[in-house]
């Protein structure tokens, strides 16, 4: 078992998000987060990587064993595609980023600053990060934003190849990835407390 | 640690993050200084510490909000935080970045600038030699007070008003330095003094730091 989530309880800005929330994540395995707007996904992700402090319950993982992307790219702009690469290969000192360039298609644009890049070709230099580290666990939040149908296609490749090498992935989305087998979804709606949802849906209209 | 270095280095010769910055605006106030009290080298050469220290003091204020802002903004730090490297050498290391570009640059014109203030070239080194001891700290504490900031739209203002004060300490070891030694007085008292602010700055405030930054971006 790579991740087990016990009776979680979390709270942002003072406003209670969830409660009670279990779950395990094996090897090979494949979790999907859904709820709408401010029901505490990307918090959900932001504790389980640490950023986020918890209220109440446990998370145990292997603080050296996961790969966080958010909701920003994360890229330098007035860095070149490779250099972005260069870089947080050399932070993870793993894996070259030559492979990861040619997985994304990102090889033809590889001098190219980052900030000339459209807003789908950015978020391919941001998911190719996750190539630089050998991770069991990928922590994505909303990782399809703004990627086109064949980008996408291509990314739930890439996630299924993770699966199969024994990697395991929660995931923030609205999207099908159309990774069916080892699968499962959570809706954090279903673990939202009572003052949450109001609060939660107050807060989606700001 | 050494691509972070190189990278914070790269960024701040593409993006306009330092390099030069200080420097001019360091050349602009020790400029304007003569043009306030009259050509009079007598008077220059008296006030040339001070006028030197204040103005590399605050040509290191003014870029200090860049230290993790850029980074905060773009997702970067968030990034680093759950990254191998422990957020404590990020602090430090981004401190150093920021001394190499915006305090070294000044270390190295200050001799000039010297001159242009009246100051004889047998006194240049005890100004250079207080600079180079003192502005690491600059960077330290700014660091320091920058990771209170991060994440406070237009928090530059607020951040001066922080880091100018815990600044006092190094002001006041490192002109004295610099004072004392023109004068041929021993100034070993100071000089160590100035040492150990530096050190202790570079070896507590990264701590202190990323304490700060990890509430700050919860």
């Amino acid at each position: 078992m790579l991740l087990s989530v016990n009776n979680l309880s979390v709270s942002r800005g003072g406003v209670s998000l969830f409660k009670g929330l279990n779950f395990t994540l094996s090897s090979g395995q494949f979790i999907s987060l859904t709820g709408g707007n401010g029901t505490g996904k990307t918090t959900l992700l932001r504790s389980i990587a640490g950023l986020q402090p918890i209220d109440e319950g446990e998370i145990l993982i292997e603080t050296d064993n996961f790969i966080f992307a958010g909701d920003s790219n994360g890229i330098k702009t007035s860095l070149t595609v490779s250099e972005n690469l260069r870089f947080w290969s050399a932070i993870f000192g793993e894996k070259e980023f030559e492979e990861a360039l040619e997985v994304f298609h990102l090889t033809k644009f590889e001098n190219r600053f980052a900030g000339k890049l459209s807003a789908g070709q950015k978020r391919r230099l941001s998911l190719a990060r996750l190539m630089l580290a050998d991770k069991g666990i990928w922590l994505l939040d909303e990782p399809t934003v703004s990627l086109d149908k064949k980008s996408m296609e291509e990314f739930s490749k890439i996630l299924k190849n993770h699966l199969k090498a024994g990697g395991a992935a929660v995931v923030a989305t609205h999207t099908d990835l159309g990774l069916k087998t080892h699968s499962s979804n959570i809706n954090i709606e279903d673990y939202r407390t009572k003052s949450g949802n109001l609060n939660a849906s107050a807060g989606a209209f700001l | 640690m050494i691509a972070l270095l190189q990278r914070d280095l790269l960024l701040a010769v593409r993006a306009g993050g330092g390099f030069g910055l200080g420097v001019a605006f360091f050349l602009i106030v020790v400029v304007l200084v003569p043009l306030g009290i009259g050509p009079d080298m007598v008077i220059l050469s008296k006030v040339s510490v001070g006028v030197l220290w204040v103005g590399a003091l605050l040509a290191c204020v003014l870029s200090l909000d860049r230290i993790f802002s850029l980074d905060y903004d773009d997702g970067t730090l968030e990034l680093l935080l759950t990254s191998p490297i422990p957020l404590e050498a990020v602090v430090t290391i981004k401190a150093f970045s920021h001394w190499i570009t915006t305090g070294l640059p000044l270390v190295v014109v200050s001799p000039i600038l010297g001159l242009l203030l009246g100051l004889q070239v047998s006194d240049l080194k005890w100004v250079v030699i207080s600079l180079l001891i003192g502005t690491p700290a600059l960077s330290a504490i700014g660091a320091f007070g920058a990771s209170l900031t991060v994440g406070i739209r237009r928090g530059g203002l607020l951040l001066s008003l922080l880091v100018l004060p815990l600044y006092v300490p190094t002001l006041i070891f490192g002109a004295n330095v610099a004072s004392k030694g023109l004068e041929d007085v021993s100034n070993n008292g100071a000089l160590l003094i100035l040492t150990a602010v530096t050190l202790a700055a570079f070896s507590i405030l990264p701590f202190a730091s990323a304490f700060v930054l990890r509430i700050n971006l919860r």
